[in-house]
């Protein structure tokens, strides 16, 4: 009890954040305050160690007063939201066509095994988790990946040594 | 390079910039558009033709005048800025570089709909955006033209952005809604549609990106003027983003009256393929569209010019044609393998569906395992007809389009390609080492017997 009660006070939004949710409630009519689930999910992931535990997805619940369980079916439907711990750094891999027409596939083996893991796992320093995703819209960018709120485009592997040592190094 | 509406100023240095894009011309068609009725804005993008840029192709105007107006109840504009069909990234673009254009159209067709509170769904991917689109949003309303009373008409808008987090299904005008409630991206049945009861029950307006840029150089010109542009009932400009073996690819604004091989072969354009190598097919308007071989790409069954619109690029039905689509243009060169690129794109559907209907559900992963088969030398000859069948059984038996998304790539595939899918299974070995290239694709002209 007493545990689980320093776990809650750990899982909360700061003042400010706490400013900003009212804030994206405000966008919405009286009542339907359901609808800033998807963006409060997108500040929990940031804020709480980039991915969505059970307390985390109760927390978000309590914010917009709806069930635990309409938080949980939607983190668990949409992509972007990790339900398991990933790395400190995910690198999201473009796999779809227009991305293979120019080498993903090559890309994405490179990656295996430079970090010597494979597709969904995490370094054994947890720093790097590889996550081949579907198309995001840089199709003519090809091949690219997702890092964090950008993305990394026409990639090689001399830009892929160059994007973990620069990550490496921003510890 | 043709005459182009959107794209015009997005080399202007700072046109992100509200004083610059003033300065440009900006927002003088929501100067104009205040001072008409709203129905005589509905009347203007009628006029137009303007064609929705999201896929389907449906008449703006048309679908702006099914909006239900019962009286006291609110309703709603929301831009489709969830862009994830593969091959296209064009509304990417256009809000990265012009998002002022995005906020007047959006501005200028909340008030013709009477929306007070419009929203723009974004994909979640694109998550640098949202930070352009709100800083445009805070500029127009510092000057006066988002908030309340504007320009002194009684009118009140806000924008809102609202990020979603990863789910192709969420472009899907009725997933959207269900997303920007808040809730999974499950497909409602229609009807009722949007236009009656949309998001929140309210009666709403799902418009993509490109659409609603549009507006603006409608309202500007007048929608007579702007009819002119473009041949038949592809009117205006029209954007495609290019990817996959070209020279150039990008974004390009078109007319809509040069032909596909202009398009590819053009320095204005693609630029041609690299390397020297020949095309072999192409899929024109989004990875849902059916990809064609080369020769009927250029030229339609009939052997007329295959041209950059509508129309044409339709010519021919299924059997023999494509689509426009969303205008993502993805082409591939003679050494690209047609079984994985099918397989690809196969995996894409399967890992996208909702789960709703079984034969989406089912069917996008059966697809994906028989060619997953055929491409890693596991494959059997009846395993062709058997994809054939899998297809047809999802086409037309789901809730959402997404259903006939997944299946028109695999048919059209085995309709224009099954040769190689053949030489696939008869050489599994051989099949792992190379490509079976471009065989009588290039042939002038080639027509399937399916
Ligand atoms: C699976 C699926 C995905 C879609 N994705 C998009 C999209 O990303 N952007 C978009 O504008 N329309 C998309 N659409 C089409 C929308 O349902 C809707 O028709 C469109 O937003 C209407 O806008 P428009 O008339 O301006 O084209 C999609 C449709 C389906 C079935
Ligand atoms: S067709 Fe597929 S994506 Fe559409 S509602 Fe059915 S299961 Fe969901
Ligand atoms: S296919 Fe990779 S970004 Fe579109």
């Amino acid at each position: 009890m007493h545990n689980q009660d320093i776990i809650k006070r750990m899982k909360q939004f700061s003042a400010e954040q706490l400013n900003q949710v009212q804030a994206i409630i405000a966008r919405y009519p009286e009542g339907k305050q359901k609808s800033a689930l998807i963006p409060l999910l997108h500040l929990a992931q940031e804020t709480f160690g980039g991915w969505l535990d059970t307390e985390t997805m109760d927390y978000i619940a309590s914010l917009l007063t709806i069930k635990p369980i309409e938080v949980y079916e939607v983190a668990s439907f949409y992509s972007m939201f990790h339900m398991k711990p990933v790395g400190k750094h995910v690198l999201e891999v473009c796999q779809t066509g227009p991305c293979m027409l120019n080498g993903s596939d090559e890309i994405i083996d490179y990656i295996k095994q430079k970090l010597g893991i494979e597709a969904g796992q995490t370094t054994a320093d947890g720093l790097f988790t590889l996550k081949p995703v579907e198309c995001l819209g840089a199709c003519g960018y090809a091949p690219m990946m997702q890092l964090g709120k950008h993305y990394k485009e026409f990639l090689t592997k001399d830009k892929i040594d160059q994007i973990i040592e620069d990550l490496r190094n921003s510890i | 390079m043709g005459i182009q509406l959107l794209l015009e100023k997005s080399k202007v240095e700072n046109i992100r910039l509200y004083d610059v894009y003033r300065r440009e011309g900006g927002y003088r068609s929501v100067e104009k558009a205040l001072k008409m009725s709203p129905d005589d804005i509905v009347e203007e993008v009628k006029k137009s033709g303007l064609r929705g840029r999201g896929g389907a192709g449906f008449p703006t105007g048309m679908k702006w005048s099914f909006l239900a107006k019962p009286e006291g109840v609110p309703r709603h504009l929301v831009c489709n800025a969830d862009e994830s069909e593969p091959g296209t990234f064009k509304d990417r673009y256009l809000m990265e570089f012009l998002p002022h254009l995005l906020i007047e159209g959006l501005i200028v067709s909340s008030y013709a709909l009477g929306s007070n509170a419009t929203y723009i769904y974004i994909r979640g991917e694109y998550a640098w955006i949202p930070d352009i689109l709100e800083q445009a949003i805070a500029e127009a309303k510092a000057n006066g033209w988002l908030g309340k009373n504007i320009l002194g008409t009684g009118f009140d808008c806000e924008i809102y952005v609202q990020r979603g987090a990863g789910a192709y299904i969420c472009g899907e005008e009725t997933a959207l809604i269900e997303s920007l409630e808040g809730k999974r991206g499950n497909p409602r049945i229609k009807p009722p549609f949007p236009a009656i009861q949309g998001l929140w029950m309210r009666p709403t307006v799902v418009n993509n990106v490109e659409t609603l840029a549009a507006v603006v150089p409608i309202i500007n010109m007048g929608g007579d003027e702007y009819a002119k542009i473009g041949v038949g009932k592809s009117t205006g400009t029209k954007l495609l983003s290019v990817c996959g073996n070209v020279n150039k690819p990008g974004v390009y604004e078109i007319d809509m009256t040069i032909s596909v091989e202009e398009f590819i072969y053009s320095d204005a354009y693609c630029g041609g393929i690299p390397n020297g190598k020949k095309l072999k097919a192409c899929i024109p308007g989004g990875s849902s569209v059916p990809i064609l071989p080369a020769n009927l790409l250029l030229k339609t069954a009939k052997g007329e010019t295959r041209m950059m619109n509508y129309e044409s690029l339709a010519d021919g039905g299924f059997a023999t044609g494509s689509m426009m689509g969303s205008g993502g243009f993805i082409v591939l060169d003679e050494s690209q393998c047609i079984v994985r690129h099918t397989m690809s794109l196969a995996r894409f559907y399967n890992h996208e569906s909702c789960g709703q209907c079984s034969p989406c559900r089912e069917g996008t992963g059966w697809m994906y395992k028989i060619l997953k088969n055929i491409e890693y030398g596991h494959g059997k000859m009846s395993d062709i007809d058997l994809l054939w069948d899998v297809q047809r059984k999802i086409e037309g038996n789901t809730i959402c389009p997404l259903g006939d998304a997944a299946a028109w790539p695999v048919a059209a595939a085995i309709r224009h390609f099954r040769d190689e899918f053949e030489w696939h299974i008869n050489n599994p070995v051989e099949a792992q080492t190379r490509n079976y290239g471009l065989a009588h694709y290039a042939d002038p002209i080639h027509v399937p017997t399916v």
